[in-house]
């Protein structure tokens, strides 16, 4: 029997491939392989040699059915091995491509906007871009003689013969969308109103569309001193800073009053701003309390009510936040601008990811 | 508004530097825009003494001087030809910049002998353009700096020029006085007294003045003049000259000068006639229209009815308010001058000045607004100018109208500062800051001097007492949250579909746009727009004319300026409104996208191909599904004319209710608008998507089937204008309990099918509920589908 189990031990670790591993595995323990012939023998024997040889006959069995299986899993892989050394590829050519997409800064600065003012409460309005002159001026305090109507260059739409209205306007700002948020929801009321602009003027630093947030506060205790909090905040959020100086300079605007323009400390070493710090001062914004007259316009009392209201260049933080210089092509689509200055469509700006990455 | 620190000097005792005054200034809401201050050019200049000066060996016209400086003896090349042994002279010692020859002085040899600096010509240093020699000083010590001799003994030199921008509710800014008022309030000085002055007229006026009924309200308040005989117009003294020119305004003649130092002094526009070119007597009307009048800059105007102009016996002589006319202006010879000051109603003045396109220094300050209380000391103070200037002798004065009243007073609520702007700031200093502007203040009652049109109620006050104590005292002070606890979220429905659109769109690889909200004519009429109600009174250029009607036609001018610069491959997409009229809110949401060319550049794998409108359809229906819009939806063709005929898509809730259209751009189209096509693009109105009924975050339970589906293919033989969806419609129509997917998965068109046939075929998916599915039961509902699908189709099942 030992010489049954040497000489098929021998054969299988010798067998050359999986048929003559199943030739010797049909030989050997297969129905009428050898093992199975010694144990039909089993039955000739009397019960004590069969106790002997019965278990050394399923002993060996076992043993041989072991190799024959490990020898099986042994061909296998040599042969899967021998096969993949075939299977080399250029791993250094490309992907299959995917084309990525980008988010125009303009979109990312607004949802920035909007994440910063929303957990201060701020909703967010919108208006119409076409506007009365009324809505456009008349309801923000500049009459129709006010030198500031000259000085907005404003668009004017076509006007029918006929049609004797005032002509309507492409909104210089988004000022008009407090007072249409003031009539419709009353006080108090926070909210940004974000959006497109117009005016005619097109050089080095301005283009004839332009984007800006307005922002709105009304209720019956908000002080200028509330606007300069709101505003700190919010340009250390945008900026992405732990602190800012913010410098409040007296100036004049038609809708609000008192009124301030709105510096930050910065600095500009190397052509690069750096927000918070430095000997440089950077006019960011206009601001102010709400001149009782458009609260009127909005059909707030002004005896009862008052608030703050600010104006923000869109394309003008996106500028100094992200380094972009020229205005110009925010509006040209060229696709290597596009490409450079957009960001991923899930680069969704929040406060508890961040706004940036 | 332009002046020197001299001139405020004239009204304002101060020992404050310029950059403290431009501090100030700017705080106070005179922005300063820029100074210019010529000590800071020449702060290295300083004097010395020629101790000897003897010929350069080898050249005629140089001399070799020994200089005393203050940095010992030097030895400097001049070729001046005053250059001379005991002059006193300004020096450039080495390493000192000479503006007027933009050069930094280094040691050097000239002709062979060193020299260790420059003596300067007043040229050479930017002072005037004299250049005969160099400066010879009657005075000075050696080392002492050149500025400071300056600002001792021509201290007009080195007067610095300070320009603040004026926002249009301070015209008392628009006078030195008014802003040396505001910086005396805020403490950086005392006010030096006005000037005054009262004439006696020696004689009765020969030219009378009257103002028309009709023009007394809204045209001229009051018009105040007088006739000086016997003047001597020539240049205006060098003081004067120099102080205008400073500003930059040209010196005209004493009479002209006068004039304008009036207007920047105290912003007081004056006029002189010459008398002598007056006919008869002067009145101030309204123009009947049509009537013209070639004004002081020589130009002709041509009146509109109503404006308010002032005539002599023979005609207008003057648009009142705004411009003088040429004929009656003062020239050299004039030696009768009539001195006009009036004032005028500012609404008047502005719409006058705009429709004749007149921007002339008293136009810009009458709008913005005069001191009507100081109409007829003006008038003496500038008479009293021109008699010690030009001599002369003065009439009586001559008025028409009255002089308004003005006068208002408003309450002043000390507490209101600390309400409003969050300053505390005692109630005395308040009442101080408005008494030093001007304010007079009766109990809490504060009168608002005449020089303030601004001001027109209590904020106003407010306003003014915060300026003066300074914004950069505020101190941010926070704002309680409208609700406690966590922020509610703020984005309405469609703001946040935009936003979604937004993002998946870009997730599909395209790069947002954001072109302008106006096209040129030419391509809002290719889109259905270019109408005159969407079109611009006052376009900038022709190509941004209209209101743009849909956002493809931006997409495509963008697709055509991509493929000039040799990016032929592009997928832009813009979010953004389109007009479809010209009232406020005729614009409506829309998102586009634009696929021109290679779905990529030409790669490995071969997958790059040409776009097609299956791309876009894919696209769209993405960022539909993305919107929350129902899955299932209708197909229609019938768009409009800027899609290829055949090759276009609507996706509906029915004919009427379009949610999004997808296809290929006409050709046409594409050839007008000079983009390289074919084109793919599609559009999408999120207003169209149905509200989402179910209010609730629940999504519903999984129904997870654990018995196997079974996937069957057929293929049908249709006609070639078969569409899919009808057999897809069908099938799926076939056991809609049982059927959970049809799917088609190739087209083949031709071959041996014959001509105008294709074979279409799909997989169907049967998802059973009860029991699994037997071969009875699948070749039943196989069956249903073939006849569902021909019957519908009028198709064959292919064999």
């Amino acid at each position: 029997m030992d010489d049954l189990r040497d000489k098929y031990l021998t054969a299988i670790a010798n067998a050359a491939d999986e048929a003559a591993l199943e030739d010797l595995r049909v030989q050997a323990v297969g129905k009428k392989g050898e093992v199975s012939l010694q144990m039909r023998e089993l039955g000739k024997m009397t019960p004590e040699e069969r106790q002997v040889a019965g278990p050394k006959l399923n002993a060996l069995k076992d043993e041989l059915n072991s190799a024959l299986a490990a020898k099986k899993q042994a061909l296998g892989d040599a042969a899967l091995d021998e096969r993949l050394k075939t299977e080399w590829l250029d791993v250094t050519l490309p992907g299959h491509r995917r084309r990525p997409g980008t988010i125009h800064p303009i979109s990312q600065v607004t949802e920035e906007v909007t994440a910063i003012f929303a957990d201060m409460g701020f909703s967010v309005a919108e208006g119409p871009q076409v506007e009365s002159d009324w809505y456009n001026f008349d309801a923000l305090n500049i009459p129709g003689h006010h030198p500031a109507r000259a000085e907005m260059d404003t668009f004017y739409m076509h006007r029918e013969e006929g049609d004797n209205r005032p002509p309507h306007v492409l909104r210089t700002h988004t000022s008009p969308v407090q007072i249409r948020s003031m009539q419709e929801h009353g006080a108090p009321i926070r909210v940004i109103a974000p959006g497109r602009v117009y005016r005619a003027d097109y050089d080095m630093t301005h283009t004839p569309m332009f984007h800006q947030v307005e922002g709105l506060a009304i209720d019956r205790d908000i002080s200028m001193a509330n606007l300069k909090w709101c505003l700190e905040e919010f340009v250390k959020a945008f900026f992405e800073v732990d602190d800012v100086e913010l410098r409040f300079r007296a100036s004049h605007f038609p809708f609000t009053e008192p009124s301030a323009e709105v510096d930050i400390r910065c600095s500009w070493e190397g052509g690069t701003l750096k927000i918070g710090e430095g000997d440089d001062w950077l006019e960011i914004l206009g601001s102010g309390m709400v001149h009782p007259h458009v609260l009127r316009s909005g059909n707030i009392d002004p005896d009862e009510w008052q608030g703050f209201a600010f104006g923000v260049g869109i394309d003008r933080i996106a500028m100094l936040k992200y380094g972009i210089p020229d205005l110009r092509a925010f509006f040209d689509s060229d696709l290597r601008w596009l490409r450079h200055y957009g960001f991923a469509s899930l680069d969704v700006p929040t406060l508890h990811g961040g706004l940036s990455r | 508004m332009k002046f020197t620190l001299s001139w405020l000097h004239d009204h304002l005792e101060t020992t404050a530097s310029v950059t403290e005054i431009s501090e100030a200034l700017t705080d106070l809401g005179l922005e300063v825009e820029g100074v210019e201050n010529p000590a800071e050019r020449l702060a290295d200049f300083t004097i010395g003494k020629v101790i000897h000066a003897e010929q350069h060996p080898d050249a005629d016209r140089l001399r070799v001087c020994k200089v005393l400086t203050d940095e010992g003896e030097l030895q400097i090349i001049c070729g001046a030809p005053n250059a001379r042994t005991g002059i006193t002279a300004v020096i450039a010692k080495p390493g000192t910049y000479v503006p007027g020859i933009d050069t930094t002085i280094g040691v050097g040899k000239i002709r062979g002998i060193e020299s260790h600096g420059m003596m300067c010509s007043e040229r050479e240093m930017e002072l005037s353009d004299e250049h005969d020699g160099i400066i010879e000083l009657p005075s000075g010590e050696v080392g002492e700096r050149f500025v400071d001799w300056l600002a001792a003994n021509d201290p007009s030199k080195v007067d610095p020029v300070i320009e603040i921008a004026i926002t249009p509710n301070r015209p008392d800014a628009l006078g030195v006085r008014g802003i040396a008022l505001d910086l005396a309030a805020r403490g950086l000085g005392t006010m030096k007294p006005a000037k005054t002055a009262h004439i006696e007229g020696q004689f009765a006026s020969p030219i009378a003045i009257t103002i028309d009924e009709d023009t007394r309200t809204g045209g001229c308040e009051v018009f105040g003049g007088r006739l000086i005989r016997g003047v001597t117009n020539g240049p205006s003294p060098e003081w004067l000259q120099k102080r205008l020119r400073a500003i930059g305004l040209r010196p005209i003649s004493a009479l002209v000068d006068i004039t304008n130092f009036f207007t920047y002094d105290r912003n007081r526009p004056l006029h002189v006639f010459d008398a002598d070119k007056v006919k008869g007597n002067l009145r101030v009307h309204r123009a009947e229209g049509g009537e013209t009048l070639v004004g002081l800059d020589e130009k002709e105007y041509t009146f509109g009815p109503g404006q308010v102009v002032i005539s002599d016996d023979e005609g207008i002589e003057s648009i009142g308010g705004i411009m003088g006319g040429l004929a009656t202006g003062c020239t050299e010879a004039t030696t009768n001058v009539f001195l006009e000051a009036a004032v005028w109603d500012h609404i008047q003045i502005a719409t006058t000045g705009r429709a004749l396109k007149i921007n002339s220094d008293a136009r810009y300050r009458n709008e913005r607004g005069i001191d009507p209380a100081f109409n007829m000391e003006a008038l003496d103070l500038a008479t009293q100018m021109i008699i010690d200037l030009c001599g002369g002798e003065p009439s009586n004065l001559v008025v028409a109208g009255e002089v308004p009243d003005v006068s208002r007073a408003y309450t002043l609520d000390p507490a209101r500062v600390q309400s409003l702007v969050g300053m505390d700031i005692p109630e005395s200093e308040q009442r101080q800051t408005l008494t030093a502007l001007g304010f007079r203040m009766e109990g809490n009652q504060a009168q608002v001097p005449s020089w303030r049109p601004d001001v027109m109620g209590e904020a106003d006050l407010v306003e003014e007492v915060a300026r003066v104590a300074s914004l950069t005292k505020l101190v941010g002070k926070p704002m309680p949250r409208t609700q406690t606890g966590v922020p509610k979220p703020i984005l309405s429905l469609t703001q946040k579909r935009e936003q979604i659109a937004r993002r998946t769109t870009a997730a599909l690889g395209y790069n947002e746009c954001v072109t302008y909200s106006f096209i040129d004519q030419a391509s809002a009429a290719l889109f259905g727009g270019g109408d005159d109600a969407t079109m611009l009174a006052n376009p900038i250029s022709s190509e941004m004319s209209h209101m743009r009607p849909a956002l493809l036609p931006g997409l495509l001018q963008a697709a055509a300026r991509n493929q000039a610069r040799g990016q032929m491959n592009v997928a832009l997409f813009e979010v953004g409104q389109a007009f479809h009229g010209g009232e406020p809110g005729e614009q409506h949401l829309l998102v586009s996208g634009l696929l021109v060319g290679q779905t990529g550049p030409k790669d490995v794998h071969g997958a790059a191909r040409a776009v097609d409108i299956y791309d876009v359809k894919a696209d769209a229906e993405a960022v539909l599904s993305a919107l929350g819009a129902p899955a299932k939806v209708q197909i229609l063709r019938g768009g409009r004319e800027w899609w290829h005929p055949g090759r276009h898509g609507m996706i509906c809730l029915g004919p009427k209710k379009v949610l999004g259209i997808f296809g290929e751009i006409h050709p046409r189209i594409l050839k007008a608008m000079d983009v390289k096509g074919p084109a793919m693009g599609f559009t999408i109105w999120p207003a169209e998507i149905p509200q989402p009924r179910n209010q609730t975050a629940n999504r519903g339970a999984l129904e997870l089937r654990d018995l196997q589906a079974v996937e069957r293919d057929f293929a049908f033989v249709v006609d070639a204008d078969v569409e899919a969806l009808t057999l897809v419609n069908a099938a799926a129509g076939a056991d809609k309990a049982l059927i959970e997917d049809v799917r088609i998965f190739d087209e083949f068109i031709g071959g041996s099918l014959g001509e105008g046939k294709k074979s279409l075929a799909m997989t169907v998916r049967l998802q059973p509920t009860e029991t699994t599915l037997k071969d009875a039961d699948i070749e039943a509902v196989s069956a249903k589908i073939v006849e569902k699908v021909t019957k519908a189709t009028g198709g064959t099942l292919r064999g």
